[in-house]
């Protein structure tokens, strides 16, 4: 047995792939290749800096700075403003702290649902879909398109349809159902948290779909065919083994889809333009408008600094109670 | 009547009835959901204005092509299409160049700070735009002030910007498809007197040419559909298809007819890019988060 292995191999040594057994060719250029991979990575990391962290030290350094109007174009020379921005993005009771909150409140409260929807969606659709059926192929491609359209083009496309006078919405709810005495507005008011809701789901879930079809590839088959001799029907396969097979991939794909839909700014910002109704403003959004109406950069700075910070908890939080709570799962 | 040589059903889920009907219930509403946007853009980009600004119509009253030759006219469509193009191409070439040498150096060589290059990079994909929008808005009107560099309002200032946008993903994506070209390969390459540059080219990047192309169309997705940065950093003769299809809303009316052939004009390149690579594209973003 040994020596046919040997023979296998032709005596020449097969380099390991396994962590730990990497070395860095055995070639009289040994020491020429100790800088080659960080020759290999200059450019990407001297385009990172440049553009990711330069910029968000300058960020920082602006949240400082009394940064109106009068200073954009030469910003050396706004004065220092202490924590003042800080202030008065976290004074409550002043009208930029009250609504920079409620913009915080509005975009936690979207963020939940819309996160909620797509995964559940995403779920169902995966589990759905998970054994061959006929035309699975095409629905799965089918399923793509919102994810492969240009946001701008979906978002206005969904902007066209909450119309109220000429939009398919309010065709269907008021002309043909009759559930509304007359047809409501959906792009102002209170209405524009739903729409900005239905829109982010329909753009979000194809990612949780995605993610879910390929983490159910990975269990292995055998087991669902010793639950079957077992008994287990398919509901309770897919409570039993389904699910809780998904849950390390679920912990990367909520917190992908969180950050994600904290974030957006391009569903807004196309579906009601620069001014946002307050119950549809999502943050960065808000923080954009405080921004370019007033070219308060101090401020917006300040906001945005504030608004990485959550997001930096949350995302640490979130990874050290999920992770703790898979080991004692392991253990 | 099932013959004795039938091979064992596919499915170890011996599906019941309630499951099936779920199924089927839960997979057509969802497929309406997933169409209806599709289906309003495609039909009302045939109908004429009349029927777009009253009520809506499930069936056009008469299908007309104009709104496919007034929307150049409505709007320099043409000119934001060359930007958007211009911009988003140059963007994924040049990260995805970028991309290929980090790849290749965490893939194939241990250096020191390798797991915290790429935790780092990967981590700034999560950060909000908006954290980088003003203090690179103000980088770069304060470079053009001191230099006479303009950066702000051209094509290059948004090149740069979206080169790195992609860049973090692509870089993750492709460590993957390097590490699936066996090692043996481009140590064979090297024995036979390849440099570490040779191997890259002559072994790994034809090897990986699928994941390179995925990496491609995911870039120029990227790109092509920015609106935050776009809506800042581009003038009247760089502005991109993300802002300038906001151009059809007149004074009191709105061209919906030509916004949507508009929208499906725009579409069409990038969603038929996808989903004829779908299979790479789907590999590479999900396995990392399977792994």
């Amino acid at each position: 047995m040994t020596t046919t292995a040997i023979e296998k191999t032709g005596g020449r040594t097969v380099p390991q792939r396994d962590p730990g057994a990497e070395h860095g060719p055995r070639r009289p250029g040994r020491l020429r290749a100790l800088g080659l991979p960080y020759l290999l990575l200059l450019p990407a990391l001297v385009l990172e800096i440049l553009v990711h962290l330069v910029p968000m030290l300058i960020g920082i350094v602006m949240s400082f700075k009394e940064l109106t109007q009068f200073f954009i174009r030469d910003w050396g020379t706004a004065p220092w403003a202490g924590l003042d921005n800080y202030a008065v993005s976290v004074d409550f009771d002043a009208p930029v702290g009250e609504a920079l909150l409620k913009s915080f409140l509005t975009t936690c409260l979207f963020t939940l649902l819309s996160v909620g929807l797509c995964w559940l969606i995403g779920t169902a659709a995966a589990v759905f879909m998970q054994e061959t059926f006929r035309g699975r192929g095409l629905l799965r491609t089918l399923f793509l398109v919102p994810y492969a359209l240009p946001v701008y083009a979906a978002v206005i496309t969904w902007a066209f349809m909450f119309q109220r006078d000429n939009g398919l919405i309010n065709h269907v709810l008021h002309d043909q159902l009759g559930l509304t005495d007359s047809p409501p507005f959906w792009l102002i008011g209170e209405n524009s948290f739903i729409t900005l809701l239905v829109v982010s789901v329909w753009k979000g879930w194809p990612f949780a779909f995605l993610i879910m079809m390929a983490g159910l590839q990975n269990i292995p088959r055998e087991i669902y065919e010793a639950a079957a001799l077992d008994g287990a029907g398919v509901w309770q396969q897919i409570r039993r083994i389904t699910l809780p097979s998904l849950r390390p991939v679920n912990q990367v794909l909520v917190l992908v889809l969180f950050l994600w839909t904290f974030n957006d700014f391009n569903t807004p910002f196309v579906l009601f333009g620069r001014a946002a109704p307050e119950s549809a403003d999502l943050i960065s959004l808000h923080i954009y408008q405080s921004s370019f109406q007033t070219w308060n950069f101090g401020t917006g700075s300040a906001m945005s600094v504030l608004l990485l910070l959550f997001l930096l908890v949350v995302t640490g939080l979130y990874l050290t109670l999920t992770s703790r709570g898979r080991k004692s799962a392991d253990a | 009547m099932p013959s004795p040589t039938r091979p064992a059903p596919r499915s170890p889920m011996a599906a019941p009835r309630s499951f099936l009907w779920s199924r089927a219930v839960f997979l057509t509403l969802l497929t309406g959901f997933v169409l209806l946007p599709v289906y309003v853009m495609v039909s009302s980009s045939l109908k004429p204005l009349a029927d777009v600004s009253g009520k809506f119509q499930w069936i056009p009253s008469g299908l007309t092509l104009t709104p496919y030759r007034d929307i150049w006219k409505t709007v320099p469509l043409a000119d934001y299409f060359v930007n958007s193009l211009v911009v988003a191409g140059a963007a994924t070439i040049c990260s995805v160049m970028i991309a290929v040498f980090a790849a290749y150096a965490v893939s194939r060589y241990t250096f020191r700070g390798k797991r915290v290059f790429t935790v780092t990079v990967l981590s700034t994909q999560m950060f909000p735009g908006i954290l980088f929008l003003l203090p690179l808005f103000l980088i770069y009107v304060n470079i053009g002030n001191a230099t006479g560099i303009a950066l702000f309002g051209s094509r290059g200032g948004l090149i740069l910007t979206y080169m790195t946008f992609s860049l973090p993903f692509s870089i993750w994506m492709l460590i993957g498809y390097f590490d699936s070209v066996p090692r043996d390969l481009d140590e064979a390459a090297k024995v036979d007197g390849c440099g570490p540059l040779g191997a890259l080219f002559r072994v790994i990047v034809p090897a990986a040419v699928p994941g390179i192309v995925a990496v491609a169309v995911y870039a120029f997705m990227t790109a092509w559909g920015e609106v935050l940065f776009a809506s800042v950093m581009t003038n009247d003769t760089t502005r991109t298809l993300a802002v300038g299809l906001q151009g059809y809303a007149g004074q009191n009316d709105v061209y919906w007819n030509q916004v949507m052939a508009a929208s499906l004009v725009v579409s069409v390149p990038v969603v038929a890019g996808f989903l004829l690579l779908q299979r790479y594209l789907v590999t590479g973003l999900t396995a990392g988060a399977v792994k």
